[in-house]
């Protein structure tokens, strides 16, 4: 009997995939484990380990498309069987988002176009990572999903898959909120919310199969091509282009000396098991300042301010696909050995694509350092809700006109502070900044 | 040295600052609670308790004329209030009793003495000794408010705590406020056959309540023979020897004078944020409130303010939970920042009593919320019949299009109580089918409830 084969979730907040490639072709063997293609979910590229177990008889999403979670992706089940009434279904059931592999598309047995030619060496057993951890997602044990009645119907009315969305209720429960939070998508704050990438409808022409980041080898020409955006990138462009474009962004930058900041940060790790880093440093200066000019740690709401209760610091973290900002909640009344234990758990699992969306929404400000790219100053843009955003440099010497009119090498730090004028004003964001480099300068003044 | 240092120290003894310090010792803090008066705080002891207990006695004593149409003869003439009066405070003295043996057992020092803050993280006695604490809970209070004219002068003009001392009864007087303290008030006195006006400058008794749900209890007081006069102003009062005039404008200019015995007036309650140094650590306050932000921290790090200080509803239960908010917010506890308003359940100990939480009709119309009703009446449940009290309705409002249970409100018979479930049904967020689907035992008042979920679903059956 032939089998639909469904995008699963390969990770908890993933609502559609791109299937990257297929290792296995139309016609091959499959059995219960093997690798079937690897699927870019909206946080990282996945391998699809097969849970069913016969021969490929079709593939209905080609490499390049995707297939929303739940919707097939291939037919599976005894060689020469005939699947053309399941096909039919399949067709018809769905919105056909991509176009079906191979130019013929709706004759019954086509072989796909498997432009690489590539190889169904599943090597050993590969570790698959289908099921979302059930500990977030309210599920007991025995499928039933834990839920409040109100958010099973919101969910049903918006379309969404309550198993996929995280609860934040009591037990993890699904309630209103993070229905809500899911439905209105990235960004919804840090309720516990998950958040979702935006949900499919105005996807990009697939025509073009998309590089798998890590397999695929660098192109030895340039070529025309249209690359589909991934639900990240999506993400990332909507709300950065939202903050650029609707928040009046101004510029504020100065060169701090250095030299206190790392002699305080070599006293302390010299009597530290682990290695605080730089950038915990820069956070709780940063979070010392703001209680001094709480005004930087708000939102513009339109007709309203919103200040926060809390100075919760995201950095900026890169990925190989896109960025995320790991935030550390509360920083003003952590010390900065707590801030680097959070921010390194925080950053390994950023880069393990593991972080959960209260773990990465509702920054209410934030730090990106590029210093270790060798970037001497530069200018980011404000990460919403957050209205300030601190672009740190890389520590360098520099020659510096002392107060007898000689040069000196001075160990200097650029900074620049961009601030949304909405809510900060100039004066406000100087006083901010430039008491952030009196702590960095001095790190004693943090105690006046 | 005999400076102590604490995690927190909170100054006030009340729903707040005693569960306060529970919490805190139960999240391994170290805390101490600071108290000039009786621990418990005027909940406890010239508040909810002693004038639950009045009300029980008032309540019993009523019922006594029931009593006689079932041809029992009661001499009610040797009613001694005095008597009343005692029970109460024997109910307000083991409240008071049973805070200090919690603080105790929780090893939370009460410290006797009238607190002020000095500095940040300190906190001076009367007697010069100080206290110093990383946090600073402020959870001082409110005190009935005065209105020029009608000042209390213990005698005549009372105040709620006046009202709750009182060792005889009056015969006749006036209540100024209609709100929750002098519903009950009413309640109580006329219970007991004073003769009681009531009056409210709003068109409506409990302003803040349903409308259509106050309705039935102002016809229910107006039966029983209280003079209700809601759109009502009170413009001046002459004080004679043992008794008052009072000078009232109804609606439309109308004047009348009430001589009554004595005048009490409730017309809401102040915080006490005077004398306590807020001015010492630059925290302003607001009409008298302090501000506070998310997890009831005001502006000045480490110090935190809950219950009437603040400008939430003014109940003992709002009290408690914001002060458990903060002191989890201290210990670093997982806690919410806020409670949400909407299921904060208010609770009036009148005859039919009232009961309500979140959205009622006048806000959906003022804020544009979209909503539909479902009123099912006492009556429908055989329970209130039996027992003689079919007066009163649970109201549900919902939203038209998911059924999310937007607010309820009960007037009737254990309507303090019957409030719960649909609270309950709000706070996880269970829909009206739920209730509608459970079965409630028969005969209940909760079936009122249930027949409630029913008409919201469309298949109520007994109206």
């Amino acid at each position: 009997m032939a089998e639909k084969v469904l995008m699963l979730a390969l990770s908890p907040t993933m609502e559609e995939g791109t299937i990257v490639r297929w290792l296995k072709k139309e016609g091959e063997t499959v059995k219960n484990g093997d690798i079937l293609c690897e699927v870019e979910t909206d946080k990282a590229t996945m391998d699809y380990e097969s849970i069913q177990e016969g021969t490929l008889l079709k593939i209905v999403v080609g490499e390049g498309g995707a297939a929303k979670v739940e919707q097939p992706i291939a037919i599976i089940g005894k060689k020469g069987e005939d699947y053309s009434a399941l096909l039919a279904e399949v067709e018809k059931g769905s919105p056909s988002k991509s176009p079906a592999p191979g130019a013929g598309g709706a004759g019954a047995a086509t072989a796909p176009a498997t432009a690489g030619g590539v190889a169904a060496s599943a090597g050993g057993p590969a570790v698959f990572a289908a099921a979302p951890a059930s500990a977030d997602f309210g599920e007991t044990g025995n499928g039933r999903v834990k839920s409040s009645p109100l958010a099973r119907l919101l969910a049903q009315e918006a379309g969404l898959d309550i198993t996929r969305v995280a609860g934040s209720g009591p037990g993890g429960r699904v309630v209103k909120r993070d229905v809500e939070g899911a439905k209105a998508g990235f960004g919804a704050g840090a309720t516990g919310a998950r958040s979702a990438g935006p949900v499919a409808g105005g996807a990009s022409p697939h025509s073009a199969p998309i590089a798998a980041p890590a397999a695929a080898a660098i192109p030895s020409a340039l070529k025309s091509e249209s690359v589909p955006i991934s639900g990240k990138r999506k993400v990332i462009a909507e709300r950065l282009s939202q903050s650029m474009f609707t928040a009046p962004h101004y510029y504020l930058r100065l060169a701090v000396p250095a030299d206190a900041m790392v002699k305080a940060r070599a006293a302390l790790n010299a009597k530290h098991d682990r290695k605080v880093s730089l950038n915990a440093f820069l956070i709780k200066f940063a979070a010392e300042a703001i209680k001094r000019f709480p005004a930087v740690n708000s939102s513009w709401q339109g007709s309203t301010i919103q200040m926060f209760g809390s100075i919760d610091i995201g950095l900026a973290v890169a990925q190989p696909d896109g960025l995320i900002t790991p935030i550390v909640r509360d920083c003003g009344s952590k010390g900065v050995v707590q801030i680097d234990a959070e921010l390194s758990a925080l950053i390994d699992k950023a880069l393990s694509g593991k972080l959960k969306p209260e773990e990465y929404n509702g920054a209410t400000f934030t730090i990106s350092n590029l210093g270790s790219f060798g970037i001497d100053e530069f200018t980011a843009v404000i990460n919403p809700p957050g209205s300030a955003i601190l672009a740190v440099g890389s520590i360098k010497k520099e020659p510096v006109v002392g107060p007898d009119d000689r040069i000196e090498a001075k160990t200097l730090m650029r900074l620049t502070l961009s601030c949304d004028h909405r809510v900060i004003d100039g004066a406000v964001g100087a006083k901010f900044l430039s008491t952030l480099s009196d702590f960095i300068e001095d790190p004693v003044r943090i105690l006046f | 040295m005999s400076d102590v240092e604490y995690d927190v120290a909170i100054l006030g003894s009340g729903p707040a600052g005693y569960v306060a310090g529970i919490r805190a010792s139960q999240l391994k803090l170290k805390a101490c609670v600071i108290e000039k008066d009786k621990p418990g705080g005027v909940c406890l002891n010239i508040g909810c308790i002693p004038s639950k207990a009045i009300i029980h006695e008032a309540e019993g004593f009523a019922a006594l004329a029931g009593m006689e149409e079932l041809g029992i003869k009661v001499d009610r003439a040797g009613l001694d209030y005095s008597k009343v009066l005692k029970k109460s405070r024997d109910a307000a003295d083991a409240m008071a009793r049973g805070v200090t043996f919690l603080l105790k057992k929780n090893n939370v020092p009460l410290v006797q003495g009238t607190g002020k803050i000095t500095a940040r993280g300190e906190i001076t006695l009367g007697d010069g000794k100080k206290i110093r604490a990383k946090n600073i809970l402020v959870a001082t209070g409110s005190s009935p408010k005065q209105i020029p004219g009608f000042e209390f002068d213990g005698k005549i003009v009372i105040s709620s705590d006046g009202a709750l001392m009182l060792s005889e009864l009056p015969k006749r007087i006036l209540i100024l406020g209609g709100g929750a303290i002098g519903c009950e008030f009413a309640h109580i006195l006329s219970a007991f056959g004073v003769e009681v006006i009531l009056v409210e400058m709003l068109d409506h008794l409990l302003p803040l309540e349903d409308a259509e749900t106050v309705a039935v209890l102002e016809r229910s007081f107006k039966k029983r023979g209280i003079t209700v006069l809601t759109g009502t102003k009170a413009l001046e009062m002459k004080k004679g020897k043992g008794s008052a005039a009072v000078t009232l404008e109804e609606k439309g200019g109308k004047k009348r004078t009430e001589e009554v015995d004595k005048v009490l007036v409730v017309v809401g309650r102040g915080p006490n944020t005077g004398g306590i140094g807020l001015e010492n650590v630059g925290i302003k306050t607001d009409r008298g409130f302090i501000p506070v932000c998310d997890y009831y921290q005001t502006e000045v790090p480490g110090i935190y303010a809950a219950g009437d200080v603040t400008a939430s509803p003014l109940l003992a239960h709002v009290a408690s939970k914001e002060a458990e908010i903060a002191v989890e917010h201290m210990a670093g506890h997982p806690t919410i920042p806020r409670i949400d308003p909407d299921t904060i359940p208010g609770a009036v100990y009148t005859e039919p009593q009232v009961a309500s939480f979140g959205v009622n009709e006048e806000r959906a119309k003022r804020e544009g919320i979209a909503y539909a009703k479902a009123v099912f009446p006492y009556r429908g449940a055989g329970k209130s019949v039996a027992i003689g009290k079919s007066d009163g309705h649970v109201k549900v409002l919902y939203d038209p299009k998911t059924h999310e249970i937007l607010g309820a409100h009960i007037v009737g018979a254990e309507g303090t109580e019957l409030i719960h479930e649909l609270l309950l049904a709000k706070y996880s967020e269970l829909l009206p089918e739920d209730i509608a689907t459970m079965i409630h035992a028969h005969p209940t008042l909760s079936e009122a409830v249930m027949e409630t979920a029913r008409t919201a679903e469309g298949w109520v059956i007994h109206v």
